[in-house]
Protein backbone atom coordinates (compact mmCIF):
# COMPACT_ATOMS: atom_id res chain seq x y z
CA UNK A 1 0.00 0.00 0.00
CA UNK A 2 1.45 3.68 -0.63
CA UNK A 3 1.70 5.57 1.62
CA UNK A 4 -1.20 8.62 2.35
CA UNK A 5 -0.78 11.83 0.20
CA UNK A 6 -2.30 13.63 3.59
CA UNK A 7 -1.63 12.54 6.63
CA UNK A 8 -2.21 14.12 10.21
CA UNK A 9 -0.44 12.36 12.99
CA UNK A 10 -1.79 13.35 16.71
CA UNK A 11 -2.54 16.23 15.93
CA UNK A 12 -3.48 18.48 18.47
CA UNK A 13 -4.51 22.38 17.82
CA UNK A 14 -5.10 25.18 20.72
CA UNK A 15 -5.56 28.78 21.07
CA UNK A 16 -3.49 29.20 24.28
CA UNK A 17 -4.91 26.97 27.23
CA UNK A 18 -8.17 26.00 25.30
CA UNK A 19 -7.52 23.09 23.15
CA UNK A 20 -9.77 22.96 19.95
CA UNK A 21 -8.91 20.03 18.57
CA UNK A 22 -7.21 17.06 20.74
CA UNK A 23 -4.87 14.14 18.77
CA UNK A 24 -6.23 14.20 15.60
CA UNK A 25 -5.64 11.11 13.40
CA UNK A 26 -6.46 11.34 9.10
CA UNK A 27 -5.22 10.16 6.29
CA UNK A 28 -6.13 10.69 2.49
CA UNK A 29 -5.25 9.47 -0.67
CA UNK A 30 -3.81 11.84 -3.62
CA UNK A 31 -7.12 13.18 -6.09
CA UNK A 32 -9.35 12.39 -2.93
CA UNK A 33 -12.33 14.95 -2.28
CA UNK A 34 -12.46 15.20 1.10
CA UNK A 35 -15.14 16.88 3.23
CA UNK A 36 -14.96 17.85 6.75
CA UNK A 37 -18.84 17.90 8.14
CA UNK A 38 -19.74 18.92 11.58
CA UNK A 39 -21.49 21.72 13.81
CA UNK A 40 -20.25 25.19 13.95
CA UNK A 41 -17.60 25.32 16.42
CA UNK A 42 -16.88 21.66 16.28
CA UNK A 43 -12.98 22.67 15.12
CA UNK A 44 -13.36 22.79 11.22
CA UNK A 45 -11.59 25.74 10.18
CA UNK A 46 -9.28 25.01 13.02
CA UNK A 47 -8.29 22.07 11.23
CA UNK A 48 -7.82 23.80 7.90
CA UNK A 49 -5.82 26.71 9.54
CA UNK A 50 -2.92 23.79 10.84
CA UNK A 51 -3.02 22.00 7.75
CA UNK A 52 -1.82 25.33 5.47
CA UNK A 53 0.52 26.59 8.44
CA UNK A 54 -1.68 29.70 9.81
CA UNK A 55 -1.60 27.65 12.70
CA UNK A 56 1.12 25.61 14.83
CA UNK A 57 0.16 22.47 16.25
CA UNK A 58 0.91 22.40 19.95
CA UNK A 59 1.91 18.83 19.09
CA UNK A 60 1.64 16.00 16.41
CA UNK A 61 2.68 16.00 12.63
CA UNK A 62 1.25 16.81 9.41
CA UNK A 63 2.69 14.93 6.27
CA UNK A 64 2.21 15.65 2.78
CA UNK A 65 3.21 13.62 -0.22
CA UNK A 66 5.59 11.72 2.96
CA UNK A 67 7.31 15.17 4.12
CA UNK A 68 6.66 16.29 7.65
CA UNK A 69 5.37 19.75 6.47
CA UNK A 70 4.76 20.34 10.71
CA UNK A 71 7.52 23.18 10.51
CA UNK A 72 7.61 24.02 7.37
CA UNK A 73 6.12 28.09 6.83
CA UNK A 74 2.80 28.57 5.42
CA UNK A 75 4.06 30.58 2.35
CA UNK A 76 6.27 27.36 1.58
CA UNK A 77 3.43 24.91 1.79
CA UNK A 78 2.36 25.36 -1.34
CA UNK A 79 -1.28 24.65 -0.08
CA UNK A 80 -4.16 27.00 -1.50
CA UNK A 81 -7.07 27.48 0.94
CA UNK A 82 -10.43 29.50 -0.12
CA UNK A 83 -10.97 31.29 2.99
CA UNK A 84 -14.89 31.58 3.54
CA UNK A 85 -14.80 35.18 3.49
CA UNK A 86 -13.01 34.77 -0.17
CA UNK A 87 -10.16 37.01 0.97
CA UNK A 88 -9.65 38.96 -2.11
CA UNK A 89 -7.37 41.89 -2.29
CA UNK A 90 -9.97 44.76 -3.14
CA UNK A 91 -7.56 47.14 -4.55
CA UNK A 92 -6.24 44.85 -7.19
CA UNK A 93 -8.33 43.85 -10.74
CA UNK A 94 -9.52 40.43 -11.48
CA UNK A 95 -6.33 39.49 -13.45
CA UNK A 96 -3.67 41.03 -10.59
CA UNK A 97 -5.50 38.69 -7.74
CA UNK A 98 -5.31 36.16 -9.86
CA UNK A 99 -1.88 36.60 -11.04
CA UNK A 100 -0.86 37.52 -7.42
CA UNK A 101 0.87 34.63 -6.21
CA UNK A 102 2.65 33.96 -9.53
CA UNK A 103 4.60 37.54 -9.34
CA UNK A 104 5.88 36.40 -6.21
CA UNK A 105 7.05 33.05 -7.90
CA UNK A 106 8.61 35.72 -9.92
CA UNK A 107 7.76 33.87 -13.20
CA UNK A 108 8.64 35.30 -16.73
CA UNK A 109 5.20 37.92 -17.68
CA UNK A 110 4.69 35.69 -20.53
CA UNK A 111 3.90 32.84 -18.45
CA UNK A 112 1.94 35.17 -15.93
CA UNK A 113 -0.25 36.37 -18.47
CA UNK A 114 -0.75 32.90 -19.60
CA UNK A 115 -1.32 30.98 -16.79
CA UNK A 116 -3.77 34.04 -15.69
CA UNK A 117 -5.36 34.32 -18.51
CA UNK A 118 -5.95 30.40 -18.42
CA UNK A 119 -6.87 30.79 -14.83
CA UNK A 120 -9.62 33.15 -15.37
CA UNK A 121 -11.07 31.39 -18.09
CA UNK A 122 -11.23 28.27 -16.43
CA UNK A 123 -13.87 29.69 -13.84
CA UNK A 124 -15.21 31.75 -16.99
CA UNK A 125 -14.22 35.42 -15.54
CA UNK A 126 -11.67 36.32 -18.80
CA UNK A 127 -14.22 38.86 -19.36
CA UNK A 128 -14.15 40.24 -16.10
CA UNK A 129 -10.27 40.80 -15.91
CA UNK A 130 -10.23 44.10 -15.46
CA UNK A 131 -13.12 44.54 -13.07
CA UNK A 132 -12.27 45.24 -8.93
CA UNK A 133 -13.66 42.21 -6.83
CA UNK A 134 -15.81 44.89 -5.45
CA UNK A 135 -17.46 45.42 -8.99
CA UNK A 136 -18.56 41.42 -8.98
CA UNK A 137 -21.38 40.02 -7.77
CA UNK A 138 -20.87 36.81 -4.65
CA UNK A 139 -20.38 34.01 -7.18
CA UNK A 140 -18.15 35.88 -9.37
CA UNK A 141 -15.89 36.85 -6.44
CA UNK A 142 -15.94 33.11 -5.16
CA UNK A 143 -14.89 32.13 -9.09
CA UNK A 144 -12.01 34.55 -8.67
CA UNK A 145 -10.84 33.09 -5.20
CA UNK A 146 -10.57 30.14 -6.61
CA UNK A 147 -8.68 30.62 -9.64
CA UNK A 148 -6.31 32.68 -7.52
CA UNK A 149 -5.53 29.31 -5.56
CA UNK A 150 -5.51 27.20 -8.53
CA UNK A 151 -3.15 28.76 -10.90
CA UNK A 152 -0.96 28.39 -7.99
CA UNK A 153 -1.15 24.45 -8.81
CA UNK A 154 -1.03 23.56 -4.52
CA UNK A 155 -0.84 20.14 -3.58
CA UNK A 156 -3.66 20.36 -1.56
CA UNK A 157 -6.78 23.11 -1.81
CA UNK A 158 -8.71 23.43 1.13
CA UNK A 159 -11.85 25.27 0.71
CA UNK A 160 -13.61 26.77 4.10
CA UNK A 161 -17.19 26.75 3.80
CA UNK A 162 -17.46 27.38 -0.12
CA UNK A 163 -20.59 27.77 -0.74
CA UNK A 164 -22.29 28.73 2.42
CA UNK A 165 -22.31 32.33 1.71
CA UNK A 166 -24.04 31.88 -2.08
CA UNK A 167 -27.79 31.69 -2.60
CA UNK A 168 -29.75 28.06 -3.58
CA UNK A 169 -29.17 28.23 -7.10
CA UNK A 170 -25.70 29.66 -7.11
CA UNK A 171 -24.58 26.97 -4.52
CA UNK A 172 -25.71 24.35 -6.84
CA UNK A 173 -23.61 25.79 -9.67
CA UNK A 174 -20.83 26.15 -7.52
CA UNK A 175 -21.07 22.56 -6.15
CA UNK A 176 -21.04 21.54 -10.16
CA UNK A 177 -17.95 23.89 -10.53
CA UNK A 178 -15.76 22.68 -7.99
CA UNK A 179 -16.68 18.77 -9.05
CA UNK A 180 -15.77 20.16 -12.10
CA UNK A 181 -12.48 21.60 -11.43
CA UNK A 182 -11.61 18.68 -9.45
CA UNK A 183 -12.35 16.16 -12.00
CA UNK A 184 -10.26 18.03 -14.61
CA UNK A 185 -7.52 18.53 -12.51
CA UNK A 186 -7.12 15.80 -10.25
CA UNK A 187 -6.29 17.68 -7.45
CA UNK A 188 -6.46 16.66 -3.60
CA UNK A 189 -9.31 18.82 -2.17
CA UNK A 190 -10.89 19.23 1.34
CA UNK A 191 -13.49 21.24 1.96
CA UNK A 192 -15.66 22.12 5.10
CA UNK A 193 -19.09 22.25 5.18
CA UNK A 194 -21.76 22.45 7.68
CA UNK A 195 -24.40 21.02 5.42
CA UNK A 196 -25.07 17.45 5.42
CA UNK A 197 -26.74 17.33 2.15
CA UNK A 198 -23.24 19.37 0.20
CA UNK A 199 -20.85 16.86 1.74
CA UNK A 200 -22.88 13.96 0.78
CA UNK A 201 -23.14 15.28 -2.67
CA UNK A 202 -20.06 16.11 -3.80
CA UNK A 203 -17.03 14.33 -1.48
CA UNK A 204 -15.46 11.19 -1.97
CA UNK A 205 -15.34 10.71 1.77
CA UNK A 206 -16.65 12.66 4.97
CA UNK A 207 -15.05 13.44 7.86
CA UNK A 208 -17.84 13.61 10.75
CA UNK A 209 -16.30 16.26 13.28
CA UNK A 210 -17.95 16.82 17.04
CA UNK A 211 -16.37 18.47 19.85
CA UNK A 212 -12.70 18.51 18.28
CA UNK A 213 -13.07 14.92 17.66
CA UNK A 214 -13.57 12.66 14.76
CA UNK A 215 -17.07 11.25 15.37
CA UNK A 216 -17.00 8.68 11.67
CA UNK A 217 -15.35 8.20 8.62
CA UNK A 218 -16.46 7.36 5.86
CA UNK A 219 -18.20 7.32 2.19
CA UNK A 220 -21.32 9.34 1.99
CA UNK A 221 -23.13 5.93 1.13
CA UNK A 222 -21.87 4.54 4.33
CA UNK A 223 -22.37 7.59 6.80
CA UNK A 224 -25.98 8.23 5.24
CA UNK A 225 -27.00 4.84 5.49
CA UNK A 226 -25.04 3.27 8.67
CA UNK A 227 -24.07 6.11 11.09
CA UNK A 228 -22.25 4.55 13.60
CA UNK A 229 -23.33 6.65 16.89
CA UNK A 230 -26.15 8.61 17.62
CA UNK A 231 -24.37 12.12 17.03
CA UNK A 232 -23.82 11.14 12.85
CA UNK A 233 -27.28 9.81 13.28
CA UNK A 234 -29.29 13.01 14.07
CA UNK A 235 -26.45 15.14 12.13
CA UNK A 236 -27.30 12.91 8.92
CA UNK A 237 -31.08 13.05 9.16
CA UNK A 238 -32.20 10.51 11.52
CA UNK A 239 -34.57 12.82 13.80
CA UNK A 240 -36.09 9.99 15.65
CA UNK A 241 -33.33 8.45 17.93
CA UNK A 242 -34.29 6.48 21.14
CA UNK A 243 -32.44 4.40 23.84
CA UNK A 244 -33.42 1.01 23.50
CA UNK A 245 -33.15 -2.00 26.58
CA UNK A 246 -35.16 -4.97 26.81
CA UNK A 247 -36.95 -4.14 24.24
CA UNK A 248 -38.42 -1.41 25.25
CA UNK A 249 -38.09 2.08 23.68
CA UNK A 250 -37.34 5.26 26.40
CA UNK A 251 -37.83 8.76 24.70
CA UNK A 252 -37.92 11.80 26.84
CA UNK A 253 -41.66 11.41 28.33
CA UNK A 254 -41.83 7.90 28.36
CA UNK A 255 -41.82 4.68 27.09
CA UNK A 256 -43.12 2.03 24.66
CA UNK A 257 -42.89 -1.55 23.94
CA UNK A 258 -41.34 -2.24 20.71
CA UNK A 259 -43.01 -4.97 18.64
CA UNK A 260 -39.87 -6.61 17.22
CA UNK A 261 -36.95 -7.96 19.16
CA UNK A 262 -33.89 -5.78 19.57
CA UNK A 263 -30.61 -5.17 20.93
CA UNK A 264 -29.95 -2.66 23.48
CA UNK A 265 -28.65 0.16 21.97
CA UNK A 266 -30.12 2.97 19.98
CA UNK A 267 -32.84 2.80 17.62
CA UNK A 268 -32.87 5.79 14.69
CA UNK A 269 -35.68 6.48 12.58
CA UNK A 270 -35.69 9.16 9.62
CA UNK A 271 -39.20 10.92 9.30
CA UNK A 272 -39.93 9.39 6.26
CA UNK A 273 -39.33 5.91 7.97
CA UNK A 274 -42.36 6.34 10.28
CA UNK A 275 -45.67 5.30 9.10
CA UNK A 276 -48.74 7.10 10.01
CA UNK A 277 -51.99 6.10 9.82
CA UNK A 278 -52.41 2.69 10.83
CA UNK A 279 -49.68 1.06 14.13
CA UNK A 280 -50.14 0.20 17.69
CA UNK A 281 -49.12 3.60 18.60
CA UNK A 282 -51.00 6.64 19.27
CA UNK A 283 -49.88 10.40 19.07
CA UNK A 284 -51.84 13.88 18.50
CA UNK A 285 -50.64 15.62 15.95
CA UNK A 286 -49.17 18.66 17.54
CA UNK A 287 -48.14 20.47 13.86
CA UNK A 288 -48.16 20.23 10.42
CA UNK A 289 -46.68 21.69 7.58
CA UNK A 290 -46.39 21.57 3.53
CA UNK A 291 -43.77 20.95 1.78
CA UNK A 292 -45.17 20.30 -1.78
CA UNK A 293 -44.61 16.68 -2.07
CA UNK A 294 -44.24 15.81 1.20
CA UNK A 295 -46.14 17.04 4.36
CA UNK A 296 -44.02 17.19 7.67
CA UNK A 297 -45.78 16.49 11.09
CA UNK A 298 -44.83 17.13 14.40
CA UNK A 299 -46.20 14.44 16.77
CA UNK A 300 -46.76 13.98 20.31
CA UNK A 301 -46.71 10.56 21.43
CA UNK A 302 -46.11 8.63 24.81
CA UNK A 303 -42.57 8.33 24.57
CA UNK A 304 -41.98 11.97 23.43
CA UNK A 305 -41.82 14.06 20.14
CA UNK A 306 -42.14 11.97 17.00
CA UNK A 307 -41.10 13.55 13.59
CA UNK A 308 -42.65 11.78 10.20
CA UNK A 309 -42.99 13.45 6.91
CA UNK A 310 -45.39 11.36 4.23
CA UNK A 311 -46.58 11.85 0.75
CA UNK A 312 -48.76 14.85 0.34
CA UNK A 313 -50.66 12.66 -1.53
CA UNK A 314 -52.24 10.97 1.57
CA UNK A 315 -54.64 11.65 3.67
CA UNK A 316 -53.82 14.12 5.97
CA UNK A 317 -54.33 15.25 9.56
CA UNK A 318 -55.34 18.60 11.16
CA UNK A 319 -53.57 19.86 14.50
CA UNK A 320 -54.96 18.18 17.74
CA UNK A 321 -55.97 15.46 15.53
CA UNK A 322 -55.41 12.09 17.16
CA UNK A 323 -53.66 9.35 14.47
CA UNK A 324 -52.27 6.12 14.87
CA UNK A 325 -48.73 5.40 13.90
CA UNK A 326 -46.02 2.90 13.43
CA UNK A 327 -41.68 2.70 13.52
CA UNK A 328 -41.37 -0.15 11.17
CA UNK A 329 -38.49 -2.57 11.68
CA UNK A 330 -37.57 -2.43 8.12
CA UNK A 331 -37.00 1.57 8.15
CA UNK A 332 -35.01 1.00 11.96
CA UNK A 333 -31.11 1.80 11.64
CA UNK A 334 -29.79 0.23 14.62
CA UNK A 335 -26.87 2.02 16.31
CA UNK A 336 -24.50 -0.21 18.97
CA UNK A 337 -23.78 3.31 21.26
CA UNK A 338 -25.16 2.95 24.70
CA UNK A 339 -26.06 5.65 26.26
CA UNK B 1 -41.61 76.89 9.33
CA UNK B 2 -39.81 78.94 12.34
CA UNK B 3 -38.07 76.05 13.52
CA UNK B 4 -36.25 75.73 9.50
CA UNK B 5 -35.70 79.85 10.33
CA UNK B 6 -34.14 79.41 13.82
CA UNK B 7 -32.08 76.25 12.27
CA UNK B 8 -30.76 78.91 9.43
CA UNK B 9 -30.32 81.63 11.57
CA UNK B 10 -28.27 79.20 13.89
CA UNK B 11 -26.48 77.95 10.94
CA UNK B 12 -25.67 81.26 9.46
CA UNK B 13 -24.49 82.72 13.03
CA UNK B 14 -22.09 79.86 13.47
CA UNK B 15 -20.81 80.35 9.81
CA UNK B 16 -19.92 84.13 10.71
CA UNK B 17 -18.36 83.29 14.16
CA UNK B 18 -15.92 80.49 12.41
CA UNK B 19 -15.33 82.43 9.50
CA UNK B 20 -15.75 85.59 10.39
CA UNK B 21 -12.22 86.15 11.76
CA UNK B 22 -10.57 85.20 8.77
CA UNK B 23 -12.14 87.00 6.56
CA UNK B 24 -11.36 90.33 9.12
CA UNK B 25 -7.72 88.67 8.65
CA UNK B 26 -7.55 88.89 5.01
CA UNK B 27 -9.06 92.11 4.39
CA UNK B 28 -6.83 93.42 7.31
CA UNK B 29 -3.95 92.63 5.11
CA UNK B 30 -5.04 94.30 2.19
CA UNK B 31 -4.47 97.72 3.58
CA UNK B 32 -2.26 100.28 2.27
CA UNK B 33 -1.44 101.99 5.73
CA UNK B 34 1.18 101.28 8.04
CA UNK B 35 -0.34 99.31 11.26
CA UNK B 36 -2.34 97.15 11.72
CA UNK B 37 -5.93 98.30 11.54
CA UNK B 38 -9.45 97.18 10.89
CA UNK B 39 -10.93 98.23 9.39
CA UNK B 40 -7.92 98.82 6.94
CA UNK B 41 -6.95 102.33 5.51
CA UNK B 42 -7.10 101.85 2.15
CA UNK B 43 -6.49 99.21 -0.11
CA UNK B 44 -3.53 97.69 -1.26
CA UNK B 45 -1.52 94.29 -2.05
CA UNK B 46 1.89 95.54 -0.61
CA UNK B 47 1.56 93.46 2.86
CA UNK B 48 1.20 90.25 1.01
CA UNK B 49 4.05 90.91 -1.41
CA UNK B 50 6.18 92.44 1.18
CA UNK B 51 5.90 89.29 3.50
CA UNK B 52 8.41 87.47 0.87
CA UNK B 53 10.66 89.72 1.54
CA UNK B 54 11.00 89.32 5.17
CA UNK B 55 14.28 87.15 6.11
CA UNK B 56 13.25 86.11 8.89
CA UNK B 57 9.85 84.73 7.56
CA UNK B 58 11.84 82.63 4.96
CA UNK B 59 14.29 80.98 7.58
CA UNK B 60 11.33 79.99 9.70
CA UNK B 61 8.51 79.44 7.28
CA UNK B 62 11.57 76.89 5.59
CA UNK B 63 12.33 75.37 9.45
CA UNK B 64 8.31 75.31 9.96
CA UNK B 65 8.40 72.80 6.52
CA UNK B 66 10.87 70.87 7.61
CA UNK B 67 9.74 69.92 10.99
CA UNK B 68 5.82 69.51 9.17
CA UNK B 69 7.37 67.35 6.87
CA UNK B 70 9.55 65.35 8.26
CA UNK B 71 8.34 65.59 12.11
CA UNK B 72 5.52 63.90 9.94
CA UNK B 73 7.39 61.09 7.97
CA UNK B 74 8.62 59.80 11.53
CA UNK B 75 5.45 59.68 13.34
CA UNK B 76 4.39 58.04 10.27
CA UNK B 77 6.70 55.81 10.08
CA UNK B 78 6.25 54.24 14.23
CA UNK B 79 2.30 55.38 14.03
CA UNK B 80 1.59 52.96 10.85
CA UNK B 81 3.42 49.95 12.47
CA UNK B 82 1.67 50.76 16.05
CA UNK B 83 -1.76 50.73 14.65
CA UNK B 84 -0.86 47.81 13.02
CA UNK B 85 0.10 45.95 16.05
CA UNK B 86 -2.94 47.43 18.25
CA UNK B 87 -5.27 46.15 15.74
CA UNK B 88 -3.78 42.73 14.72
CA UNK B 89 -2.10 40.94 17.89
CA UNK B 90 -4.17 40.65 21.27
CA UNK B 91 -1.56 43.15 23.06
CA UNK B 92 -2.38 42.89 26.77
CA UNK B 93 -3.25 46.48 27.86
CA UNK B 94 -4.07 47.42 24.21
CA UNK B 95 -6.49 50.17 25.35
CA UNK B 96 -3.74 51.32 28.46
CA UNK B 97 -1.62 51.81 25.01
CA UNK B 98 -3.59 53.52 22.88
CA UNK B 99 -4.57 56.06 26.33
CA UNK B 100 -0.50 56.48 26.56
CA UNK B 101 -0.28 57.10 22.77
CA UNK B 102 -3.01 59.45 22.79
CA UNK B 103 -1.81 61.56 25.53
CA UNK B 104 -0.22 64.24 24.09
CA UNK B 105 -3.61 65.50 22.60
CA UNK B 106 -5.21 65.25 26.07
CA UNK B 107 -2.20 67.13 27.55
CA UNK B 108 -1.88 70.82 27.17
CA UNK B 109 0.73 71.51 24.35
CA UNK B 110 2.33 74.05 27.11
CA UNK B 111 3.52 71.46 29.51
CA UNK B 112 4.64 69.20 26.54
CA UNK B 113 6.85 72.36 25.64
CA UNK B 114 7.91 73.24 29.09
CA UNK B 115 8.90 69.63 29.82
CA UNK B 116 10.79 69.20 26.60
CA UNK B 117 12.97 72.21 27.46
CA UNK B 118 12.94 71.31 31.50
CA UNK B 119 14.31 67.44 30.86
CA UNK B 120 15.56 67.29 27.69
CA UNK B 121 16.94 70.05 26.13
CA UNK B 122 18.65 72.43 29.22
CA UNK B 123 20.28 68.91 31.20
CA UNK B 124 21.34 67.13 27.71
CA UNK B 125 22.31 70.29 25.79
CA UNK B 126 20.04 68.77 22.86
CA UNK B 127 20.20 71.18 20.46
CA UNK B 128 16.50 73.21 20.22
CA UNK B 129 16.11 72.34 16.34
CA UNK B 130 16.83 68.69 17.24
CA UNK B 131 14.22 69.45 20.36
CA UNK B 132 11.78 70.69 17.68
CA UNK B 133 11.56 67.41 15.38
CA UNK B 134 11.09 65.28 18.92
CA UNK B 135 8.53 67.27 19.95
CA UNK B 136 6.81 67.96 16.63
CA UNK B 137 6.72 63.71 15.79
CA UNK B 138 5.41 63.11 19.42
CA UNK B 139 3.13 65.62 18.81
CA UNK B 140 1.84 64.26 15.17
CA UNK B 141 2.36 60.52 16.53
CA UNK B 142 -1.31 60.26 18.17
CA UNK B 143 -3.19 61.55 15.25
CA UNK B 144 -1.07 58.95 12.95
CA UNK B 145 -2.32 56.52 15.15
CA UNK B 146 -5.30 57.27 15.38
CA UNK B 147 -6.12 57.83 12.10
CA UNK B 148 -4.61 54.70 10.06
CA UNK B 149 -6.26 52.43 13.12
CA UNK B 150 -9.56 53.79 12.41
CA UNK B 151 -9.07 52.68 8.15
CA UNK B 152 -7.82 49.12 9.14
CA UNK B 153 -10.45 48.25 11.47
CA UNK B 154 -12.10 47.45 8.31
CA UNK B 155 -9.12 45.28 6.99
CA UNK B 156 -9.52 41.57 7.80
CA UNK B 157 -6.40 39.70 8.62
CA UNK B 158 -7.39 37.07 6.15
CA UNK B 159 -6.50 38.89 2.96
CA UNK B 160 -2.41 39.07 4.76
CA UNK B 161 -3.19 35.29 5.25
CA UNK B 162 -4.38 34.43 1.51
CA UNK B 163 -0.73 36.50 0.65
CA UNK B 164 1.02 34.56 2.68
CA UNK B 165 -0.25 30.83 1.44
CA UNK B 166 0.54 32.27 -2.38
CA UNK B 167 4.07 32.91 -1.38
CA UNK B 168 4.71 36.14 0.96
CA UNK B 169 6.30 36.67 3.93
CA UNK B 170 4.25 38.15 6.57
CA UNK B 171 6.24 41.25 5.73
CA UNK B 172 5.97 41.62 1.99
CA UNK B 173 1.91 40.66 2.96
CA UNK B 174 2.18 44.08 4.44
CA UNK B 175 3.43 46.02 2.23
CA UNK B 176 1.47 44.16 -0.75
CA UNK B 177 -2.00 44.41 0.60
CA UNK B 178 -2.03 45.93 4.05
CA UNK B 179 -0.41 49.15 2.84
CA UNK B 180 -2.22 49.69 -0.54
CA UNK B 181 -5.55 49.33 1.38
CA UNK B 182 -4.85 51.92 4.20
CA UNK B 183 -3.24 54.39 1.53
CA UNK B 184 -5.83 56.77 2.17
CA UNK B 185 -5.95 56.48 5.66
CA UNK B 186 -1.92 56.97 5.66
CA UNK B 187 -2.53 59.75 3.86
CA UNK B 188 -4.69 61.59 5.95
CA UNK B 189 -3.23 61.32 8.73
CA UNK B 190 -0.23 62.94 7.04
CA UNK B 191 -2.58 65.72 5.95
CA UNK B 192 -3.38 66.15 9.23
CA UNK B 193 -0.14 65.35 11.65
CA UNK B 194 1.19 67.91 8.83
CA UNK B 195 -1.36 70.98 9.09
CA UNK B 196 -1.14 70.24 12.91
CA UNK B 197 2.97 70.13 13.24
CA UNK B 198 2.33 73.76 10.69
CA UNK B 199 0.09 75.21 13.38
CA UNK B 200 1.53 74.56 16.57
CA UNK B 201 2.65 77.05 18.82
CA UNK B 202 2.62 75.99 22.42
CA UNK B 203 5.25 73.38 22.33
CA UNK B 204 6.96 75.27 19.60
CA UNK B 205 7.19 78.65 22.29
CA UNK B 206 9.27 77.17 24.45
CA UNK B 207 11.42 75.63 21.74
CA UNK B 208 13.27 78.38 20.18
CA UNK B 209 16.97 79.47 19.88
CA UNK B 210 19.12 81.89 18.32
CA UNK B 211 17.97 82.19 14.44
CA UNK B 212 15.39 79.20 15.27
CA UNK B 213 12.15 79.56 15.25
CA UNK B 214 9.10 78.33 13.74
CA UNK B 215 6.78 80.27 11.60
CA UNK B 216 4.23 81.09 13.94
CA UNK B 217 6.65 81.62 16.63
CA UNK B 218 8.40 84.07 14.22
CA UNK B 219 5.23 85.76 13.52
CA UNK B 220 4.46 86.40 17.17
CA UNK B 221 7.46 87.34 17.68
CA UNK B 222 7.25 89.92 14.76
CA UNK B 223 4.26 91.16 16.04
CA UNK B 224 5.92 91.88 19.35
CA UNK B 225 7.66 94.81 17.72
CA UNK B 226 6.36 95.93 14.18
CA UNK B 227 2.67 96.05 14.53
CA UNK B 228 2.32 96.28 10.74
CA UNK B 229 0.07 94.34 8.20
CA UNK B 230 2.22 91.94 7.07
CA UNK B 231 1.20 89.50 9.78
CA UNK B 232 -2.24 89.55 8.64
CA UNK B 233 -1.48 89.06 5.33
CA UNK B 234 0.78 85.93 6.22
CA UNK B 235 -1.64 84.87 8.21
CA UNK B 236 -3.98 84.77 5.53
CA UNK B 237 -2.06 82.88 2.96
CA UNK B 238 -1.64 79.94 5.58
CA UNK B 239 -5.07 79.47 5.77
CA UNK B 240 -5.78 79.76 2.27
CA UNK B 241 -2.60 77.05 2.33
CA UNK B 242 -3.98 74.84 4.96
CA UNK B 243 -7.67 75.51 2.97
CA UNK B 244 -6.38 74.36 0.01
CA UNK B 245 -4.50 71.38 1.33
CA UNK B 246 -7.69 69.86 3.11
CA UNK B 247 -9.79 70.72 0.29
CA UNK B 248 -7.76 68.71 -2.04
CA UNK B 249 -7.40 66.03 -0.25
CA UNK B 250 -11.26 66.35 0.80
CA UNK B 251 -11.80 65.89 -3.33
CA UNK B 252 -9.35 63.41 -4.06
CA UNK B 253 -9.04 60.98 -0.65
CA UNK B 254 -12.65 61.90 1.22
CA UNK B 255 -10.63 63.04 4.11
CA UNK B 256 -13.81 63.90 6.33
CA UNK B 257 -13.63 59.74 6.38
CA UNK B 258 -10.89 59.37 8.47
CA UNK B 259 -10.96 62.20 10.38
N1 LIG C 1 -8.84 32.72 17.29
C1 LIG C 1 -9.40 31.94 18.22
N2 LIG C 1 -9.11 32.11 19.54
C2 LIG C 1 -9.68 31.33 20.48
N3 LIG C 1 -10.55 30.34 20.22
C3 LIG C 1 -10.89 30.12 18.95
C4 LIG C 1 -10.33 30.92 17.87
N4 LIG C 1 -10.85 30.46 16.71
C5 LIG C 1 -11.69 29.46 17.04
N5 LIG C 1 -11.71 29.24 18.37
C6 LIG C 1 -12.48 28.20 19.09
O1 LIG C 1 -12.07 26.94 18.62
C7 LIG C 1 -13.18 26.08 18.43
C8 LIG C 1 -13.22 25.61 16.99
O2 LIG C 1 -13.47 26.72 16.15
P1 LIG C 1 -13.51 26.60 14.56
O3 LIG C 1 -12.38 25.76 14.12
O4 LIG C 1 -13.59 27.97 14.03
O5 LIG C 1 -14.88 25.84 14.34
P2 LIG C 1 -15.69 25.57 12.98
O6 LIG C 1 -14.90 26.08 11.83
O7 LIG C 1 -15.92 24.11 12.95
O8 LIG C 1 -16.98 26.31 13.13
C9 LIG C 1 -14.40 26.88 18.85
O9 LIG C 1 -14.72 26.51 20.17
C10 LIG C 1 -13.96 28.30 18.77
O10 LIG C 1 -14.63 29.08 19.72
MG1 LIG D 1 -15.42 27.67 10.46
Amino acid sequence: MSSPYILLKDLTLAYGDMVAVPKLNFSCDKGELIALLGPSGCGKTTTMRSIAGLLAPQSGQIYIDGKDVTNVPANKREIGLMFQSYALFPHLSGFENVAFGLRIKKLPEAEIVEKTNKGLDTVGLLHLANRKPSEMSGGQQQRLALARSMVMEPKVLLLDEPLSNLDARLRLEMRAELQRVQRETGITMIFVTHDQSEALALADRIVLMKDGLIEQIGTPDELYNKPTSVFAADFLGFENIFEVSNNVIIGDAGKMSLDFKSESGHLAWRPSGVKIGQGKYKAVVKSVAFAGERREYVLDAEIGVIMADVSAQKKSYKIGESLAFDLPKSEAHFIEQAS
Amino acid sequence: MTEKWTSRLILGLTLIFLIGPFLIIIIAGLSAGQSLAFPPDGISLKWYLKVFEIESFRDSFILSMALAIFGTLIALALGVPAAYALNRYEIPYAETIKTIVAAPIIVPGIIVGLALLRYLVLPIGLTVTLALFFAHTALVLPYAVRVVSSSMTNLRSDMEEAAVLLGCTRLSAFFKVVLPNIKGGVLAAFILGFVTSFNQVPVSLFLSGPGVRTLPIDMLAYMEITYDPSVAALSALLAFLSVGIVFLAEKFLGFSRYV
